[in-house]
């Protein structure tokens, strides 16, 4: 089970306020602190505070500040596919590129990119329609990415499809076709595509939206869930994935199993 | 229609550790001997490495051996000298290690103490090059006290000293950590705590590079296959990343093997095993190659013509 760490996203003030005045203070603390809290990977996201022809320059420094201080990899987070090559061209480690719908346009952008820079790549369940509601047109999207990766030659377990959860206050019959995607996916090419989903998605705007997040984020991981950009400082969501981890039996139990999951 | 071989791609690797000490490195050894690194299954050097070879730590005792007559018989009149003894068996037998077992510091045996054992490594420690391997008794507070007063007076000679347990292993982990040793850490056939262990022991200070895992191997018969699997899960856990499991593992099967009915009895006690002369050597030798099979890269041997058919063994698997 795999952590990529959503704090360093522009929609927070700290992240914004940082990248218009060029201070990579909030960057490096939150990078430090995720990994901290047990992230493997660190989602980088300029969010709006950027104008659209500053974020190719934007990326290059987040990039580059984050790795001052932290050696975990990234997850290059936008839909502006040149910010995201002038992140890769600076990226120490293979980085994940966050995200590529199956839309023929953007695969043929996406793919080869990801090829040229050894980096994995999120496919969203999607196309320019949007989100479908069931699991059938999900999985029949996921196909398609898992065709394009063939085709392209990228490493099966280097796609992450993402089937895409949505508030459950507002959208509360995506949720179990999440689950039954995550499932079906998992059976799509041997070895499989992995799987990842924006876990805190599913509590956008509800009251205790930690005990949805981790109740949800246990139900995932059991269907077949291999990766969520989420709260890596959420020590209680932490310890689900971890428990998930040993009950599993995907990582060998001992006492001090959550402290384990957090030190490698 | 083409064949591919099939190749498991492995995220981590066992861990490299090093026994001995060279002069330039604070002890006397005439050479340091690397165990683990392996980055495959044991052998399948197709899809990765096996950079360093299991080794054989042939058994001394520091008071005269109640082992069959089969096995004291090939070692001989120096059976009565641990460091005659040790030095027989590297020149003669070609152990790569020696295991010190002071059965003799045991309270309700002669009650050997600490000092003299201490002194009796000194004399190992002079008779031969090769690292040593050494246990205190099986009484754990007495062994303390041995090892204690053993990893002392041998400081800097990077000796692999057991043994820890889960209820046991501070005064002993302490010892290695200020006196440099490497620590074998010993569960009961039980992967859980095995782990447990060495997170406990890690938590203390001492590196992952300075731990040996002893997972109380069992006989051939007597439940080898327990341990077997135990074995290869963690040999799996340590290829999938798992440092926690990722230690080189020490097999004591002279003492287990040796201790099976048919490793020792009579054949006019039992006509149907056939002669006991092929059935002692081939009891410890299939234990001993049986644990190869899933990683075992310390063996720790009795019987000099089994060590001779293993270290055989060996050297085929690694081709």
């Amino acid at each position: 089970m795999l952590i990529f760490g959503e704090r360093i996203n522009g929609m927070f003030t700290d992240i914004g306020d940082a990248l218009r005045n060029k201070d990579p203070k909030p960057l490096q603390y939150w990078a430090v602190k995720q990994e901290e809290g047990g992230a493997h990977y660190l989602d980088v996201n300029s969010g709006p505070a950027i104008p659209t022809e500053e974020r190719v320059a934007a990326y290059e420094w987040m990039v580059n500040v984050i790795q001052e201080v932290s050696q975990l990899p990234l997850v290059l987070d936008s839909t502006n596919y040149n910010a995201i090559e002038a992140g890769l061209k600076v990226c120490k480690r293979p980085a994940i590129i966050n995200s590529c719908p199956a839309e023929q346009v953007k695969i043929e952008r996406v793919f080869p990119m990801a090829i040229q820079y050894n980096a994995g790549v999120i496919g969203l369940t999607m196309d320019k329609k949007g989100i479908p509601k069931d699991a059938d047109n999900r999985v029949a999207f996921a196909m398609e990415l898992v065709a394009a990766a063939d085709e392209y030659g990228l490493p099966m377990e280097d796609l992450f499809i993402d089937p895409l959860i949505l508030p459950v206050n507002v959208a509360q019959e995506h949720a179990p076709e999440v689950l039954e995607s995550l499932r079906q996916v998992k059976m799509l090419a041997n070895p499989a595509p992995r799987t990842v989903l924006g876990l805190s998605n599913v509590s956008q705007k509800s009251p205790d939206r930690n005990l949805i997040n981790r109740t949800y984020l246990a139900m995932a991981i059991a269907s077949g869930l291999d990766a969520a950009i989420m709260d890596a400082n959420d020590d209680d969501l932490v310890d689900v994935a971890a428990t998930c981890q040993i009950l599993l039996n995907r990582s060998i139990y001992a006492d001090s199993y959550l402290k384990v999951f957090r030190t490698r | 229609m083409p064949v591919t071989l099939v190749k498991e791609r492995y995220s981590s690797k066992v861990g490299e550790v090093v026994l001995g000490a060279t002069p330039e490195q604070g002890g006397t050894r005439t050479a340091t001997v690397t165990v683990g690194g392996d980055s495959a299954l044991p052998f399948l050097h197709f899809e990765g490495q096996t950079i360093n070879r299991p080794v054989i730590a042939m058994e001394v005792t520091d008071v005269v051996p109640t082992w069959s007559d089969i096995i004291t018989k090939q070692i001989g009149d120096v059976i009565n000298d641990p460091a005659a003894w040790a030095k027989k068996c590297v020149d003669e037998f070609g152990a790569d290690l020696i295991y010190l077992k002071f059965n003799g510091a045991d309270p309700e045996g002669e009650n050997r103490s600490p000092e003299d054992c201490a002194r009796i490594v000194k004399e190992v420690l002079a008779a031969v090059g090769v690292p040593l391997v050494v246990e205190g008794c099986d009484d754990s507070a007495k062994n303390n006290e041995v090892i204690t007063a053993i990893a002392e007076a041998a400081t800097g000679e990077n000796l692999l000293i057991g043994i820890a347990e889960q209820d046991n292993y501070k005064s002993i982990a302490a010892a290695a950590m200020v006196h440099k040793h490497t620590l074998i850490a010993r569960s009961p056939l039980d992967i859980n705590i095995c782990k447990q262990l060495n997170i406990l022991i890690n938590e203390m200070g001492l590196p992952l590079n300075k731990i040996i895992i002893d997972p109380t191997v069992a006989g051939l018969g007597f439940g080898i296959e327990y341990v077997y699997s135990i074995m290869e899960r963690a040999r799996l856990g340590a290829l999938a990343n798992d440092k926690m499991l990722s230690m080189p593992i020490i097999c004591t099967v002279g003492y287990e093997a040796n201790r099976c009915k048919e490793a020792y009895a009579s054949e006019e006690e039992f006509p149907g095993w056939g002669n006991l002369e092929d059935r002692g050597v081939l009891w410890e030798a299939v234990t001993a190659s049986g644990v190869l099979q899933v990683g075992a890269s310390i063996l720790v041997m009795r019987n000099p013509a089994a060590v001779k058919l293993v270290q055989k063994n060996i050297a085929d698997l690694m081709g």
